[in-house]
């Protein structure tokens, strides 16, 4: 199925203007600003999106939506430049549904990793020109009854990720928050309040990625995918995790320190 | 072998053809409900299927050669999944689809050397009954939209047509719609046992007005045994009840009371006098054509 044509005519270096959910354009800047994301919890996956869209220096938007259902037992952040990223997951969410049309079955998770990470290859040309976008799959296994995470480059390489994952120019400071607070086999929703805490800390320290609003009431899109099928927490929801972060970065504006060693704790 | 046939004669050959074919197959039905637009057929397999879904409030149901149907389906989807796309989903419609098909067929029909045998129904389900939209297009291309409130498809369907048209009701229930189309579609088993049917014997299908976003769903299982019997209760205790409730009744045409009478003979939906009475035709080959 042909992707329709987005791309503007040939660009170069430092496309200015060009709206990207965390960096500009240019090929020189970091292509991937924003920060996703996803941690396994028991019987299941979350996602986590900030919803912060930068254009070089300024604020494009605040209230982008990155986190998208895809299918029943699926869902998909991106990364990169928003128009792209946007259309690639819309595209990935028909073909799910399409093919599940045709033949009477969903495909399997790994069916629907491999066709992102065709689409995502399929991106390449308008990659090479900065218009990079990079997804984060979170699924539901239902032969394993598992959640599975798969990360992906640019090129369309495609890794799964146990227990947690991030992307974007924030990820490597949510990485490191999530490396702090996770545990196996957190129950939903202490998943989804550590998940909060790793997308405040990104925020914390990358300028791309955007901090829970309160005044505003735009809160990261927080899904999970279980054997219940996708559920996106609604703003009042996400709102009381917001507030529960913010509360405690009132106490600790480091958050919550994990102890030095086990017998410690 | 003729030098030269006249392309009337072609014509009318490839639409007997056709409708011989689509004589001999069992009916569907598809009613509209208050729940939904349901669709019935008998269908013992369990993996080939005449009811699917084309888009989010919109299905597909066809009758005749397996193969065909499958091929036209499988190109209704692209095309709904390629205009959902390319436009918005709320740009995909009944109309448009079935449009489409229209032409497909009749481009079949008037350049192969044998038509499709085949008829489809799309149907769209509305937010409300009145809003409901049945098209019914046939192995020529005709299209048409159905307002009665259902069609049947296929097979003997005056006979099954003329046992709905006595007792459908717009916005009748799920359960109601269900008792009807049963009783309807045993017209079809004169000669044969009248046991009641059971959900192995069915393909059911509901686009399901209260749902959001994709509302078609296919009864099986323990869901349609219920429904099922509840849905042969209700035959039973209208039977019951159509004596004494005939009367009260504020039934708009004499006819419906009567079919709700002439039911009560029977232990089943199978086992009306009209039906035993009646000589049996011949049940068509089921090998290839459903």
């Amino acid at each position: 199925m042909a992707a329709p044509e987005l791309l503007p005519g040939p660009g170069g270096p430092g496309l200015a203007g060009t709206v990207s959910p965390g960096g500009g354009g240019s090929v020189g800047d970091v292509p991937h600003g924003t920060t996703i994301v996803a941690a396994v919890c028991d019987g299941g996956v979350v996602m986590a999106g900030d919803r912060r869209a930068t254009a070089g220096n300024m604020i494009a938007q605040r209230d982008i939506e990155k986190v998208f259902r895809t299918d029943e037992y699926s869902c998909a952040g991106i990364a990169g430049a928003a128009g792209i990223g946007i259309d690639l997951i819309r595209l990935f969410a028909v073909e799910l549904e399409h093919y599940e049309k045709l033949e009477g079955r969903s495909l399997s998770l790994e069916g629907k990793a491999n066709r992102l990470a065709g689409l995502v290859r399929g991106n390449i040309p308008a990659a090479m020109q900065g218009l990079a976008a990079v997804p984060l799959l979170a699924g539901y296994d239902e032969d394993t009854r598992k959640g599975r995470i798969f990360s992906y480059d640019v090129t369309g390489g495609r890794y799964e990720e146990q227990r947690f994952a991030s992307m974007g120019s924030g990820s490597v400071f949510a990485r490191g928050s999530l490396k702090k607070l996770y545990r196996d086999g957190m129950p939903a929703d202490e998943v989804v309040l550590a998940c909060m805490h790793a997308l405040y800390d990104a925020a914390d320290d990358d300028s791309a990625t955007g901090g829970p609003d309160l005044g505003r009431r735009i809160y990261p899109i927080i899904a999970t995918v279980t054997g219940e099928g996708f559920e996106r927490l609604s703003e009042d929801e996400a709102g009381r995790y917001a507030q529960a972060v913010v509360d405690e970065r009132l106490r600790t504006p480091d958050g919550p320190p994990a102890p030095l060693d086990q017998t410690t704790s | 072998m003729p030098f030269y046939v006249s392309p009337e004669q072609v014509m009318r050959d490839k639409a007997d053809y056709a409708r011989k074919t689509l004589a001999r197959i069992r009916s569907g039905v598809v009613i509209t409900c208050d729940a939904g637009i349901l669709f019935v057929a008998p269908n013992p397999s369990r993996a080939l299927r005449k009811f699917s879904e084309l888009y989010d409030r919109i299905a597909f149901a066809a009758v005749g050669r397996y193969n065909e149907f499958e091929t036209l389906r499988k190109a209704g989807v692209r095309y709904a999944d390629m205009t959902g796309f390319q436009y918005d989903r709320r740009d995909v419609t009944a109309r448009g689809l079935a449009d489409w098909y229209a032409q497909l067929l009749g481009t079949l029909f008037t350049d192969s050397n044998k038509p499709y045998e085949v008829e489809i129904v799309v149907a769209e389900v509305g937010a409300t009954a009145d809003a409901d939209q049945i098209y019914r297009i046939i192995f020529d291309g005709s299209v048409g939209e159905e307002h009665g409130g259902f069609v049947v498809m296929g097979g003997q369907a005056d006979r099954v047509s003329d046992v709905l048209k006595a007792s459908y009701r717009p916005g009748m229930s799920l359960t109601d719609a269900m008792t009807l189309t049963i009783s309807a579609l045993s017209v079809q088993n004169e000669g044969t046992n009248a046991e009641p049917v059971t959900g192995g014997q069915l393909e059911v299908a509901l686009l399901d007005r209260s749902r959001s976003h994709r509302t078609f769903r296919r009864l099986s299982g323990p869901r349609l045994d219920a429904l099922l019997a509840e849905a042969q209760a209700g035959s039973a205790t209208a039977t019951a009840a159509a004596q004494p409730a005939a009367g009260a009744d504020a039934e708009p045409t004499p006819s419906s009371s009567a079919a709700e009478q002439d039911g009560s003979g029977g232990s089943g939906p199978a086992g009306s006098p009209e039906a035993d009475g009646s000589a049996g035709s011949p049940e068509g080959d089921q090998g290839e054509d459903q």
